[in-house]
């Protein structure tokens, strides 16, 4: 079981109100990533859920019970850190057998489970190593070992892939998608990369200056974006955001065209010089200046072939268009 | 960028204090070897000659030398235990997040910069003596007598007056060791269930291993060689209850005005300071690797 409910909970540093006032409920089994920009209080939730750090105010229930003042230790849940946190002097047996050690369990046991964990991790053959004589990736997977053998009712990540390089991180991120699928224990994942959060998540909360922005499936979020923040954090390249006489013509503050619902097309209502074009073979992104509402990004098909200084004209497809009010949330 | 031509200047400009650091080192160790082989007082400069082992012999006969090399070890056992200990729990302690951290951290290592004659004379006449001293008040005021630290303990008291000067530098030096663990590891250490001692022995102990070892092996140069504490206080007594190697050196050099012997204590104590480090090489070094 793995249900973590937060009532209004709020954290403070001093004067400074990290976490204004957050209620949330992660059901069991659920993938849930908190997303959002550096500084907006992701790494400082999680930390609060594991116990790391004390709430202001409010309560963090776990499975139904009130865990606001547990220690970290006896709320059952696995963390795996940014720097993954290895014990450098422990061979990676001993890391990851270390928390069934401190649980009293017999040598026996503790071997027998960390056998388990490293057959599922492809970690068998370097048992014996010390930390320091291992990659970055399988630092990271002792990590994540020494988080499983808990057998916890939730893995807390915090930014688990940041220090792999672009190759590693993509494969890691597989690899945790189906570790989730294999043992279907709650998840929190914690990233600023937006790519991490569409691709791995059940359930992505948005957290921007402590509030939560919203919180839904991975294409929820693409196509109904709750507000402009929203809008401009989920997806890549970033939505286009026009305002001004544009956006009046349909009625709003604000509109978002994502670069991949603008057509190429003569006749489109836009038109516009090519500033940038990146001819990557699969798509071509294109930064377009467009007279009267500015730099709109553009992504087109691989085969399109503008160059720098080009005249075009850009058509927006119909009912793609976002529309936001003035206070930034989306009108229906 | 290191070609040949330019490892070869590199050999050639740092040649000289090579030589020069050679000299300094080996012409007064093969002097001391020569003297501890001959008859040399000063107080009768003219019978000289070669003399066989004989300077050694009067060491190893000398119910004192074995007193001294007691002591000597004592004196080093004793204040490493009292020095790492203390300082592994004050460095816990100054490192806790509290108000005026700097100027406390300052008042702890403030004793090392009192040098070695002061800092004993210091504890000799504030704190150990009968009369004038703190503990002698102490005792006064439970209705007791005053402990007559030197006379009675002299040993313990010069081991207390070491500890008390090398201290300093133990906890500085383990501070920052401690200082340099992340606190991501402490926190995976909490989530895994660890108590406060669990993760004291299985997380902070290891990752300070290095610099214990740094610290006793650093403080043993110094620690084989004290002198002043001892000149200044006991004078190696009463009798020779407090005497150290170089004490006893001391007093065959300047008190018996016998070169020659002092000489052969001098090679018994470079012998001694070997035979230390290489057990503590074999028991502690391999935590300075990696």
């Amino acid at each position: 079981m793995g249900k973590i409910t937060l009532k209004h909970v709020n954290k403070s540093f001093g004067d400074v109100a990290v976490i204004p006032d957050i209620n949330l409920t992660i059901e069991n089994g659920e993938f849930v990533v908190f997303v959002g920009p550096s500084g907006c209080g992701k790494s400082t939730l999680l930390r609060l859920i594991a116990g790391l750090e004390d709430v202001s105010a409010g309560q963090i229930e776990i499975d139904g019970t009130d865990a606001t003042d547990l220690p970290p230790a006896k709320r059952g849940l696995a963390m795996v850190f940014q720097s993954y946190a290895l014990y450098p002097h422990m061979s990676v047996r001993k890391n990851i057998a270390f928390p069934l050690k401190m649980a009293g369990m017999t040598e026996a046991e503790q071997e027998k489970k960390v056998q388990n964990a490293a057959r599922i991790l492809n970690l068998t053959s370097y048992l014996d190593r010390r930390p320091g004589q291992l990659s970055g990736g399988q630092r990271q997977r002792v990590a994540i070992g020494r988080a499983i053998v808990r057998e916890p009712s939730a893995f807390l990540f915090d930014e688990p892939l940041s220090n792999l390089d672009a190759a590693l991180r993509v494969s890691m991120r597989q690899e945790i998608t189906e570790l989730h699928q294999t043992l279907k224990t709650t998840m929190i994942y914690v990233t600023h990369d937006q790519v991490e959060a569409m691709t791995m998540a059940d359930k992505i909360v948005v957290l921007n200056a402590g509030n939560i922005e919203q919180v839904g499936s991975p294409l929820d979020l693409y196509h109904h974006p709750a507000n402009v923040f929203v809008a401009g954090f989920i997806g890549s390249p970033k939505m286009n955001l026009i305002a001004g006489a544009e956006a009046a013509k349909h009625g709003a503050t604000t509109i978002g065209v994502r670069p991949e619902h603008i057509d190429i097309a003569a006749g489109g209502p836009w038109s516009g010089t090519v500033g940038l074009s990146e001819h990557l073979g699969s798509d071509t992104f294109l930064k377009v200046e467009v007279d009267g509402i500015g730099t709109l990004n553009v992504r087109a098909g691989g085969e399109v072939n503008l160059r720098h200084g080009d005249r075009t004209s850009l058509a927006p497809q119909a009912g793609r268009i976002h529309r936001f009010g003035a206070d930034g949330k989306a009108l229906a | 960028m290191s070609t040949q031509s330019s490892r070869l200047a590199a050999r050639v400009m740092v040649a000289p204090s090579v030589v020069l650091l050679f000299i300094w080192m080996a012409v007064p160790l093969a002097m001391t070897l020569y003297y501890s082989f001959r008859l040399y007082r000063l107080i009768s400069p003219d019978r000289t000659g070669w003399v066989g082992f004989t300077n050694y012999l009067w060491f190893v006969n000398s119910p004192e030398f074995w007193l001294a090399m007691g002591n000597t070890l004592a004196l080093v056992g004793g204040v490493l235990a009292i020095t790492v200990t203390l300082g592994i729990l004050i460095a816990l302690l100054i490192d806790q997040p509290v108000k005026g951290q700097g100027v406390l951290r300052i008042l702890v290592i403030a004793p090392f910069f009192v040098m070695p004659p002061v800092a004993a004379s210091i504890l000799e006449n504030l704190f150990m003596h009968p009369q004038n001293g703190l503990f002698a008040a102490v005792s006064m005021s439970f209705g007791a007598q005053p402990i007559l630290f030197l006379q009675d303990y002299p040993m313990s008291s010069v081991i207390a007056i070491v500890s008390w000067e090398w201290l300093p530098f133990a906890t500085l030096i383990l501070l920052t060791a401690l200082q340099s663990l992340s606190s991501e590891q402490i926190e995976a250490a909490e989530m895994d269930g660890a108590s406060a001692l669990n993760r004291f022995r299985y997380i902070i102990l290891p990752h300070m291993m290095r610099a214990i070892t740094v610290v006793i092996l650093i403080q043993t140069i110094f620690l084989l060689g004290i002198f002043g504490e001892i000149f200044t206080t006991t004078q190696g007594g009463p009798g020779s209850a407090s005497t150290t190697l170089p004490y006893m050196i001391f007093k065959q050099a300047i008190a018996a005005k016998d070169i020659g012997r002092a000489a052969a204590g001098g090679i018994i104590a470079v012998i001694l300071a070997n035979i230390v480090a290489y057990f503590l090489m074999r028991g502690i070094g391999r935590h300075l690797d990696a």
